[in-house]
């Protein structure tokens, strides 16, 4: 191995890296907030590639009905839960509206937009706006009702809702898999390193998308309510601060940047209905090596996934999964030594 | 009045089945709903095209879905040998159900036409006969390509499962006969997301052909991430890669490169040295007339190559005793063992006792990309 081999494969790492960076951020915001640990974000990813991939061709992608019928289950679920909780049907008629309404908009710009081969940036606009609904959607369907469980049964339901959304996803996309158009097609040669002008939207976007969460959580109200409800979800409904609202938000959240990642990744590599699940678990080794609690803990431990991945997949291709999930098990010796015991949701 | 019905329903059964065992009878069970239904459903198409009698008598087809669900396709299995009492099975379209009929066709001493690659173990496999082309054979037809091109150096690039360890497996031995030496073997998996990596250390070693082994649109990464990294050498694809897949995905990338694939869907194109043309050709057509054209298809070839075997096999095994008996069933097995050298649409099979995979080395055929078509060179 060379210097210019050793550049171009850390480069091939830290691209990817910083896609499971994104992942593994999402993880833990997940996590923290909800105590979920969220398997399906990875299909987040598939989600938005292949999305973006069907309007391409001009056909409307199948994920809009997936929303509509998620919409209109979750609006009955709010509305008959609003029902039975205060007797009001005018209330929970609103509580209904207030949930369709957003999916329900996206998803009639999409059967409009689709046929109209508008340009490369207002279909992947379109995409991420389908995929981002999904997020409060599927937080409403699955979790809202177990809110209170163990992680240990949020986890099984995450097991869940990963098969459904992969069976769904198959379903609507094919076995096959597509490959988006770049979204910059320029090159810049750096010494022996040929950087696309995709890798530097990747770089560019992870970056951007990781101030705009700091500045969030630092900065908005809203953000603020979100870190006390990790802090401490009691303490926090006992200052209004409603946790329903904030697993929602949390999971929109999660899906808006899930969505972006597939952006990102759909023209580098060729995407599958399933191919999300690996990037998304890769995504969770390194929220993982952060403790599942510390971004930029996460975003140094994507990084190494990256590079680590990059560099195994070039001296023992045929064990580059083991190598990356194996990091794993001195992470979880380390943490676990060090820590201690932990009596946190015992 | 239960007992009544049961005695009632067992005289029904008893006559209706001396009237019946006349007919040849064969269990059809394949995958026509469920993840397998793409492969199971155009051999159900060409199957509508089966005769209806062969050298005089009668033939029934039962078709059972099995919902590519083993426990499904073993009870059809089941319903076959125990109630149709039927003279051969064909089934399934994939490999788990397929292997779920097999101990059940072997039980009952009735011949299995798989039409998925699967291998059983020890006795088990003189009741199966496989009908896809297995990897020695395809690899056969890349080794010859590969030799009169003056290729001496391959590098491998293989999906990382058993179609990639298949391949990886048979190859070894014949680039060794071809005096080719395997420089390197990468492997990567279908949902990776990048093969740069493998393609930079193939590059680096840069041997004078490299053997893509991957499926549909998976096919095409590992050739986009060579060319990104400047490969000049020649690339080659297995059958599994000769779908339009390959090029909607790599696009002009992709161009020249060299797939190998069985004769059935190329039809029209085959040379005429080629032995499999006339049967190619009649597959294509008359599977085009009645369902549209463009949509020939490789495992409705499977089932055109089923109903080859049984032309040749049910009049053999007809000389030595009557259908619906046991010593039929086994003079159809001992038929398809015996039946000799025969043109299929997808090659040339020769099934032998010690060979239930049967095809010949006439049966690969290599074509190249040229303007996002597969042209036979």
């Amino acid at each position: 191995m060379d210097f210019s081999i050793a550049s171009i494969l850390m480069l091939d790492g830290v691209t990817n890296g910083a896609i499971y960076a994104l992942l593994g951020l999402a993880t833990v915001l997940v996590f923290t907030v909800t105590r979920v640990i969220f398997i399906p974000q990875g299909e987040f990813v598939a989600y938005g590639a292949l999305t973006l991939a069907m309007l391409q061709t001009g056909k409307i992608p199948g994920t809009v009905w997936l929303l509509l019928i998620m919409a209109a289950l979750a609006a009955l679920m709010e509305g008959v839960a609003r029902w039975r909780h205060n007797g009001n049907p005018g209330r929970a008629l609103k509580a209904a509206l207030k949930i369709l309404i957003f999916p329900a908009i996206v998803s009639g710009l999409s059967v409009w937009a689709a046929p109209q081969q508008f340009s490369l940036w207002v279909q992947a606009a379109l995409s991420v706006a389908i995929v981002t609904a999904f997020g409060p959607l599927v937080y409403r369907v699955a979790y809202q009702s177990l809110e209170s469980s163990p992680p240990l049964v949020l986890l099984i339901v995450s097991v869940g809702v990963h098969f459904a959304m992969t069976g769904l996803g198959l379903l609507f996309f094919g076995a096959e898999g597509f490959r988006n158009p770049p979204f910059w097609d320029e090159r810049f040669n750096l010494g022996p390193v040929a950087v696309s002008g995709q890798t530097v939207i990747i770089f560019a976007v992870s970056l951007a998308l990781i101030v705009l969460l700091w500045l969030y959580f630092e900065r908005s109200l809203r953000g603020k309510a979100l870190r006390a409800t990790a802090v401490n979800r009691t303490g926090a409904r006992l200052m209004g601060i409603s946790s329903h609202s904030a697993g929602q938000l949390t999971f929109l959240m999660a899906a808006f940047i899930g969505a972006l990642s597939g952006l990102l990744i759909g023209p580098t590599t060729t995407v599958f209905y399933d191919s999300g699940f690996l990037i998304g678990l890769k995504g969770f080794v390194a929220a993982v090596i952060a403790g599942l609690s510390s971004y930029p803990g996460a975003l140094l431990g994507a990084l190494f996934v990256g590079i680590v991945e990059a560099f195994g997949a070039f001296w023992a291709s045929a064990f580059k999964e083991v190598i990356v999930f194996t990091i794993i098990l001195p992470v979880l010796l380390v943490r676990s030594l060090r820590a201690g015991h932990s009596d946190e949701d015992h | 009045m239960n007992f009544k019905k049961t005695l009632l329903a067992l005289a029904i059964t008893a006559t209706a089945g001396t009237a019946a065992l006349a007919d040849v009878k064969i269990g059809v069970s394949l995958s026509l709903t469920g993840p397998g239904s793409g492969l199971g459903i155009p051999k159900q198409k060409q199957l509508t095209l089966f005769p209806k009698t062969i050298a005089g008598e009668k033939v029934e087809l039962i078709i059972l879905d099995d919902a590519s669900d083993p426990g499904k396709a073993a009870a059809n299995a089941r319903r076959f040998v125990t109630e149709d009492k039927v003279d051969v099975i064909f089934g399934s379209s994939l490999t788990p159900t397929s292997a779920a009929i097999t101990p059940i066709a072997f039980e009952a001493k009735t011949a299995q036409v798989s039409g998925a690659p699967i291998a059983p173990q020890g006795d088990k496999e003189s009741f199966v006969f496989r009908l896809p082309q297995g990897f020695a054979v395809m690899g056969h037809a890349v080794v010859e390509h590969m030799k009169k091109n003056g290729v001496k150096t391959v590098g491998f690039l293989g999906y990382a499962d058993g179609y990639g360890q298949g391949w990886l497996g048979s190859m070894g031995p014949l680039l060794e006969q071809a005096g080719i030496k395997m420089v390197d073997v990468e492997r990567f998996a279908r949902t990776d997301t990048s093969v740069t990596p493998q393609a930079l250390k193939l590059t680096a070693v840069n041997p004078d052909a490299i053997l893509v082994v991957a499926s549909g649109s998976g096919a095409a990464m590992p050739q986009l991430a060579l060319a990104e990294r400047g490969y000049k050498g020649k690339i080659y694809q297995t059958h599994a890669a000769a779908t339009p897949d390959l090029t909607r995905i790599g696009g002009k990338t992709v161009e020249g490169t060299f797939v190998v694939s069985g004769p059935a869907l190329l039809g029209d194109q085959l040379p005429d040295s080629h032995p499999s043309k006339k049967q190619a050709v009649n597959f294509v057509t008359n599977f085009e007339k009645s369902f549209g054209p463009n949509s020939r298809n490789q495992f409705a070839g499977h089932a055109y190559d089923f109903q080859i075997a049984m032309e040749k096999v049910i009049p053999m095994a007809l000389k030595s005793a009557k259908p619906g008996t046991p010593e039929f069933r086994m003079a159809i097995r001992d038929g398809l063992e015996n039946m000799g050298r025969t043109v299929f649409a997808h090659g040339v099979m020769n099934w032998t006792a010690k060979d239930h995979e049967g095809y010949t080395l006439e049966t690969g055929v290599m074509t190249k990309v040229v303007d996002g078509k597969f042209i036979v060179q």
